[in-house]
């Protein structure tokens, strides 16, 4: 027998579940759990400044590791800080155990200090939630949040614990105590299903292969690749799915969508077939819905019962895990070279190719983007804010493996850059981590500078400096007339400076004589680092399918 | 407990559909299902909800229309948690019939 606290079964159970990096703000409500976290020798606390940055690094973990990651902060203010990177995870579907004190339960419901409810909150934005009412309760509950955040595609889990159920005191066996929770086995397969869409696959002639985040998250882009080599498949990825196939692989055919190439978006207008994997048909990736891929039949595979036939109707929807689906089509698929296709694919490629202007100048976008590619190799990870550097690093770098890029896809949050490259590098300590920034997320969430200075990260910052809000700049500019408003800012901090404040080391590439050298020199030096660079706010983001706009209508590039 | 969820609906010439859920008996369930109808702007012309003799478990009816958005509804409330199944009635079912006598 045992007896401890609420606070302390939490740490418990926490630590059983494998959990060795909590990203956190303490606060009233929360004090019993760090009280009792201090005295855990596996979880190792990181101290953000903003709980949003914490919910961020919980996420930065998850998204290169797959696995559940956790977050906490306390009641009131900082849980509701926590909303954002909530929303984000819910999605993106990234697996997130968020745990927030609230107050005494006796106090409920009294609009007592720093009391918020949480729980309806959070309750659009999370695949579940949770209102601890008892320390008993906890034993099936932290283990739940695990299960439910991992299971079938994944996503935030909400835990809420008042004050006095993390102090109440509970009597206990080692052998009460639950098992680490697993996922849910994936759902039966409909092999009737799988067959028809090998049918349709075989059947094809200018077949296109779509992958989304459900790829990456699923692990299963080797058997994506495979899929598409074995039936000479066209492959385009959705801004979630970079990285399933390497972009220079043969059949790859790049990002899909608002700013994807012109030769992807018309490859898609003259397929007959879209086999779309993990993905959910975004309006961002397929423009006008009614004119997608007009002439093409629809597979769709997702393990989200609810995605399929939400947008588009499918003619044959698989509700699987993606990994057993494509491990169930490969054997029914037949061999194919469809040299034809291909060569049309190959010229609409030539006649219309992603364009990369400038591409050998490191000081302007796609020149410091390539460079920072050519000084780093697969290893590293790169992380990017929200905007335009967004865009141009999703077109640009040349990502080859799954989970090498972390972006803020479905919400498209500023400020998710910073505080997701911090929590990547707490997950990844070898590899380099890369944060392509704008100046205007940057500002988002610069507090964790600090946090990043503190835990002395091999994360790289390349702020790409154009003093302006710059995809409001360009909307503005192109869609409202050029009646620029509330898009450039009229005064410009020192972001050297500020990092140096903070204690990170800052490069600025404007005032060095060879960008290229001194931009590599700051990537290879181990440590933080903010590397600043002035960039022509006149440059726009193209091709660019106008909001609301069928994919085929691009302007630009 | 029944109520007007939406606004009056403008497919009014649609059928009507009972949907009968079993979920877990506990304060934040009809918040769930409630707010689930809401950002998905779904229709709903009316709930009943009560527990079922265990005290576990609830038994909620919802009276919807048998609009396109009917199938992804659906879904979407199977994929609550707290929703254990969810079986799907036609309008001469007669839960929400013989509750009419106390709006008149």
């Amino acid at each position: 027998m045992m007896q401890m606290t609420g606070a302390q079964l939490m740490v418990r159970l926490l630590e059983r579940q494998g959990v060795r990096t909590i990203a956190g703000i303490p606060g009233g409500a929360i004090l019993p759990f760090y009280d009792a976290l201090s005295g855990s020798a596996q979880i190792r606390h990181v101290l953000a400044r903003h709980e949003q940055g914490a919910g961020f690094m919980a996420q930065g973990m998850a998204r290169v590791s797959g696995v559940p990651q956790v977050c906490i902060a306390s009641s009131g203010p900082g849980a509701t800080n926590l909303v954002t990177a909530i929303a984000d995870a819910c999605l993106d579907s990234i697996p997130m155990v968020v745990i927030t004190g609230q107050v005494p339960q006796a106090m409920i419901g009294t609009d007592a200090f720093q009391e918020v409810d949480i729980y309806g909150i959070t309750v659009p934005i999370t695949k579940h939630n949770f209102l601890v009412r008892s320390a008993q309760e906890l034993l099936a509950v932290v283990p739940d949040a695990f299960r439910i955040a991992m299971s079938g595609r994944p996503g935030p889990v909400l835990i809420d614990v008042p004050k006095d159920v993390q102090n109440q005191l509970i009597t206990i066996t080692e052998s009460e105590l639950p098992a680490p929770a697993v996922a849910d086995p994936a759902p039966q397969l409909d092999m009737a299903a799988i067959e028809a869409a090998a049918k349709m696959i075989n059947a094809a002639e200018r077949p296109v292969l779509y992958l989304g985040g459900g790829v990456v998250a699923s692990g299963a882009a080797s058997l994506a690749v495979q899929l598409a080599e074995q039936a000479g498949l066209p492959t385009t990825m959705t801004l979630m799915g970079l990285g399933a196939m390497p972009i220079d692989h043969r059949l790859s055919i790049g990002m899909l969508g608002m700013h994807g190439a012109r030769y992807t978006n018309f490859v898609l207008e003259e397929s007959d077939l879209l086999i779309c994997v993990g993905a959910r048909f975004d309006d961002r990736a397929i423009g006008r819905a009614a004119q997608f891929c007009p002439n093409a039949k629809i597979v769709h595979i997702d393990i989200d019962a609810s995605e399929l036939h939400k947008i588009k109707s499918a003619h044959v929807a698989v509700h699987a895990n993606v990994t057993c689906a494509l491990e169930a089509l490969l054997p029914r698929v037949q061999a194919a070279q469809r040299e034809h296709w291909l060569a049309h694919v190959d010229s609409l490629k030539a006649r219309f190719p992603m364009q990369f202007p400038g591409q050998d100048d490191a000081r302007s976008h796609y020149g410091l983007i390539h460079a920072v590619a050519s000084a780093l190799d697969d290893d590293a990870i790169v992380a990017t804010d929200v905007g335009q550097h967004q865009m141009w690093v999703a077109q640009a770098y040349p990502f080859r493996r799954p989970r090498q890029w972390l972006t803020s896809g479905g919400l498209g949050t500023m400020g998710f850059g910073l505080p997701t490259a911090i929590g990547a590098a707490l997950a990844e300590p070898a590899r380099t981590v890369v944060c392509f920034t704008g100046d205007g997320s940057f500002k988002m969430n610069i507090q964790e500078l600090a946090t990043l200075a503190e835990e002395g990260l091999n994360v790289k910052i390349v702020l790409m400096n154009n003093n302006a809000l710059g995809l409001v700049y360009q909307q503005q500019t192109l869609f409202y007339g050029q009646r620029l408003f509330a898009s450039k800012y009229r005064t410009e901090p020192d972001f050297v400076k500020i990092a140096e404040g903070f204690g990170v080391p800052a490069v600025d590439l404007d005032l060095a004589d060879n960008p290229r050298a001194a931009l590599a020199e700051a990537l290879h030096r181990p440590g933080p680092c903010l590397i600043h660079a002035t960039i022509d706010r006149e440059q726009f983001v193209y091709p660019m399918v106008p909001p609301g706009a069928a994919n085929t209508e691009m302007i630009g590039g | 407990m029944i109520e007007q969820v939406s606004d009056p609906l403008p497919q009014a010439g649609y059928a009507k559909v009972v949907l009968e859920l079993d979920v877990n008996n506990h304060p934040g369930v009809m918040s769930h299902i409630c707010n689930l109808f809401a950002r998905r702007a779904f229709n709903v012309e009316g709930i009943l909800c009560m527990p079922v003799s265990d005290g576990k478990h609830s038994r909620i009816w919802l009276l919807v229309f048998d609009d396109r958005r009917l199938e992804q509804m659906i879904r979407q409330l199977e994929k609550l948690e707290d929703v254990l199944n969810v079986r799907r009635h036609g309008a001469e079912h007669e839960v929400f019939e013989r509750l009419e006598g106390f709006f008149h």
